[in-house]
């Protein structure tokens, strides 16, 4: 017998300026169970938290918490009345410390307005040690890495003692143990009663955490099912509306000679001590490693981003020096950066000059005047050739799709005419269907005789389009392996070579 | 657990060897200390009568006639924002300060002759509310408009100067410079309670004293101080942790307004003869002393301390470099040149390298 539902979201709509982000969504949790919320990018599932978090109000609908009809008006309000929420987007006072911002909002009083750091101090050590979180309540936020910095918030969001918790994409920045952790905290709300939402892209973690999932997508209900009847194929099918038979595109890349030799690259401030290798044409050459092992600093070195420490670098057989983007650019290097928000996009601005923003030296008409013409002209062309969706050029990119925002980066490097494209995470945050574009895009220019070396936190997507995967653990590259013959087991076990 | 943590890495930190490195990163995060050390040494030297106690009761004099400003300034600057409309909103309040303490013997002198001269803390009371006024109104166009505080407070800055061209012209002062204060006004302000070394101290630096006091309470004890920094640090996190970011906003801007009250109210008495030009240009000390101090821009950061700190290093170097005969003409490149050094010395704890 199920038990009374915790919480109740009837045909929730939302509407934004000329959008329909929720159109009658509904979703029931009930006490001590998952409920996992899974859907494409821009499906609506963050809107509908936001509109159960007080954050934006919603246009219709009723929500009923534990029997009783509730419209949060703030945060403020949802917190006080047992719905918490661990956001997606790390939203810390970094500048300050681990109970400072633990208990920010509610601060323990003394004489009314007094903080009492001692009464704070003991609770933050109460509750990491109920959770067993290994971190100094009185760090400074920013000296942390981010996987703790995700455990701070994942304790912050518990210690409300809220019935509700929302985790939004609570595991993209931590490790294996890390996730293994967070499901045993989990596992310890189910059984005092809180109804869990879980936000997530991973599947193998949603079919393994969750009792009930319910499918979203283009901001309607699809369909809430039993987790334990569910497959991965079965949540893709539902969550892209049709059938999605090939996650990868076919392999028809064919390596050719080595252009880009690297021996013994070491960062001066960074964590890369060790790493050598070779790229061929044509080839497409993947980094694995966990958060941390040195996998971006790989990239990052290479293309002058990070000061190198030593190490050579050898295109064509000829050693260059790549000590700013701007040397590697002209030695033919192009890098997508990890975070593409806070380094990829221009966000206030438009298609256009987020496109030809790395080669506007070609568009000089007569030496100083940029050509608009040309422009508009390169700009048409990577909307066409990287199947860009957009309304026009002139659309603010930030508005655009993840994986539409990813396409129009590439583009912006493929103007330059690269020969070594080095991507970091290229399909990280991106919705199922603009994955399977982005790896025919990767493909596409390992076919056209460019160099591709590619970083993935995502094991399948390796396996899937690599030809040869360099495994980095703790800054050193602790091994090379044959995508084609080998297995996920053998690449963790390199990945812990030196951790 | 987490107290072992801690003596470990202490003792981490000592065991660390004395490199280079090391050495020149201390220098370097304590430069702007040494660098003042140095230049009192070299003016005790080249003029002894700058360690004398007239002179160092001058500077602490001077620095206590600025600090509140400061203070105030601090919290905008936490914020992420500033607050340009500072020395205006001494000028009004040390106006009406003045303007209501004035000498009823000399009636012929009195701006409103028929108001008499009213109790000191009623004014006090009132210069701090009017300040604060200013402070909610800049602070609601902040808080409700999203604006920029640059944005906002230039336009409170020309808006001011206008009520206080307006306000000296009332009553019977047509224009001229409000002087004929009452001797309870300059006794209660400049006036002394005990002195060190034959040189008397003037009673506004116990105001100081106890403003800073209050100041650091307010910055470190109390739940607005620590929402002041989180805001300042991330106002969405601050937001979604259900902070009352409007409230907070207006309320360091008020804070902020009610310190420039309680300096005009100061500077009415000190300066004795008080124009619409009183106050000119108070907000770039007091942003300098603060960025000098170690407030950062970037928001979420700053000490009390270093504010002190600040306001005390441009008067010592300002009156050192007067003492030892530097012209007035080349202090402000030096004092520019402070403030470059200082900010970028600053950036350089918060600055990754990669």
């Amino acid at each position: 017998m199920e038990q009374p539902a915790l919480l109740e979201m009837r045909n929730i709509t939302k509407e934004f300026p000329g959008v329909k982000a929720l159109d009658g969504v509904s979703l029931t949790v009930r006490p001590g169970t998952v409920h996992a919320l899974m859907g494409e990018n821009g499906a609506g599932k963050s809107t509908l938290m936001k509109c159960l978090f007080g954050i934006y109000a919603k246009n219709a609908g009723t929500i009923v918490l534990d029997g009783k009809e509730v419209d949060f008006k703030s945060s403020k309000e949802a917190l006080e009345n047992g719905v918490a929420m661990v956001h997606q987007e790390l939203n810390q006072a970094l500048t300050r410390s681990v109970m400072d911002n633990l208990w920010l909002g509610r601060y323990p009083k003394v004489a009314g307005l007094m903080v009492s750091e001692s009464v704070m101090r003991k609770r933050t050590r109460e509750i990491f040690e109920e959770l067993d979180v290994h971190v100094d309540p009185k760090a400074i936020m920013s000296t942390l890495p981010v996987s703790q910095r995700q455990m701070v918030e994942i304790a912050k969001a518990v210690s409300y003692n809220a019935k509700i918790i929302v985790f939004d994409e609570p595991t993209s920045s931590l490790t294996e143990a890390e996730v293994e952790h967070l499901f045993r905290i989990i596992n310890m709300l189910k059984e005092r009663g809180c109804g869990i939402i879980y936000i997530s892209h991973k599947m193998d973690e949603i079919l393994r955490i969750s009792d009930e999932v319910t499918i979203m997508r283009d901001g309607q209900w699809v369909a809430t099912r039993h987790a334990k009847d569910l497959t991965m194929e079965e949540i893709i099918k539902l969550m892209v509306g049709r059938e999605l038979t090939n996650r990868f595109p076919p392999k028809d890349n064919k390596p050719g000679e080595v252009i880009l030799e690297v021996e013994h690259l070491a960062g001066k401030y960074t964590r890369l001590k060790d790493a050598s290798f070779q790229l061929r044409k044509g080839e497409v050459l993947g980094i694995a490693g966990l958060d941390g092992s040195g996998r971006t600093e790989v990239l990052e070195n290479l293309f002058g981003a990070m000061t190198k420490e030593s190490g050579t670098i050898r295109l064509h057989g000829k050693e260059i020096k790549n000590k700013t983007p701007r040397e590697a650019i002209k030695n033919g290097f192009a890098l997508l950066t990890e975070e593409r928000r806070a380094t990829g996009i221009f966000g206030i601005r438009d298609i256009k000059e987020n496109t030809v923003i790395s080669n506007l030296k070609s568009y000089l008409a007569g030496g100083f005047c940029l050509s608009d013409k040309k422009m508009k002209e390169d700009t048409d062309w990577a909307i066409q050739a990287m199947h860009i969706k957009t309304p026009s050029q002139s659309t603010q990119i930030r508005s655009l799709s993840g994986g539409n925002q990813q396409k129009v980066i590439i583009g912006r490097w493929l103007l330059t005419k690269p020969e070594v494209l080095l991507l970091d995470e290229p399909t990280r945050g991106i919705d199922v269907g603009a994955k399977y574009e982005i790896y025919q895009l990767i493909l596409d220019l390992a076919k056209e005789g460019k160099g591709v070396i590619m970083v993935s936190s995502e094991m399948p997507e390796l396996l899937g389009i690599c030809d040869r995967i360099l495994v980095m653990s703790g800054g050193v590259l602790a091994g090379e392996v044959d995508a084609r013959n080998t297995s996920q087991e053998e690449i963790l076990t390199l990945a812990a070579k030196y951790v | 657990m987490n107290q072992e943590t801690n003596v470990q890495e202490k003792e981490a930190r000592v065991r660390q060897p004395w490199t280079a490195q090391r050495v020149g990163d201390i220098l370097l995060n304590n430069a702007l200390l040494i660098i003042m050390a140095i230049a009192v040494v070299y003016i005790a030297i080249k003029n002894p009568n700058f360690i004398k106690p007239a002179s160092l009761i001058n500077i602490l004099s001077q620095t206590a006639a600025y600090l509140p400003a400061a203070l105030g300034i601090g919290g905008c600057i936490v914020l992420t924002g500033t607050d340009l409309s500072a020395g205006r909103a001494v000028g009004i309040t040390a106006c009406i300060s003045a303007s209501l303490l004035q000498n009823a013997a000399n009636m012929a002198n009195k701006m409103w002759p028929q108001i008499g001269t009213l109790p000191i803390p009623v004014v006090i009371v009132l210069a701090m509310l009017i300040g604060a006024a200013i402070g909610c109104f800049n602070g609601f166009f902040v808080a409700k408009f999203k604006l920029h505080p640059f944005i906002v407070t230039l336009g409170t800055q020309l808006i001011l100067y206008t009520v206080l061209l307006l306000y000296v012209q009332q009553g019977n002062n047509k224009g001229m410079a409000i002087s004929n204060l009452d001797p309870s006004y300059t006794g209660f302000v400049k006036g002394s309670l005990f002195s060190i070394g034959g040189t008397p101290i003037p009673n506004y630096v116990l105001f100081a004293i106890v403003l800073t006091a209050v100041m650091w309470f307010v910055w470190n004890k109390t739940t607005f101080g620590k929402n002041m920094f989180a805001l300042g640090s991330n106002e969405e996190a601050a937001r979604v942790s259900g902070v009352n970011v409007f409230g907070v906003t207006v309320g360091v801007f008020a804070l902020a307004g009610a310190m420039y009250g309680f300096t005009g109210f100061i500077e009415g008495a000190r300066i004795g003869s008080n124009t619409a030009n009183t106050g000119l240009n108070y907000e770039l000390d007091a942003i300098a002393a603060c960025v000098i101090g170690g407030v950062s821009f970037v928001g979420g950061i700053g000490k009390i301390r270093g504010i002190v700190i600040g306001v005390v290093m441009l008067r010592l170097i300002f009156v050192g470099l007067t003492m030892v005969g530097v012209p007035q003409d080349l202090q402000y490149l030096i004092k520019g040149a402070i403030i470059l050094f200082a900010c970028a010395l600053d950036m350089r704890k918060y600055l990754v390298k990669k």
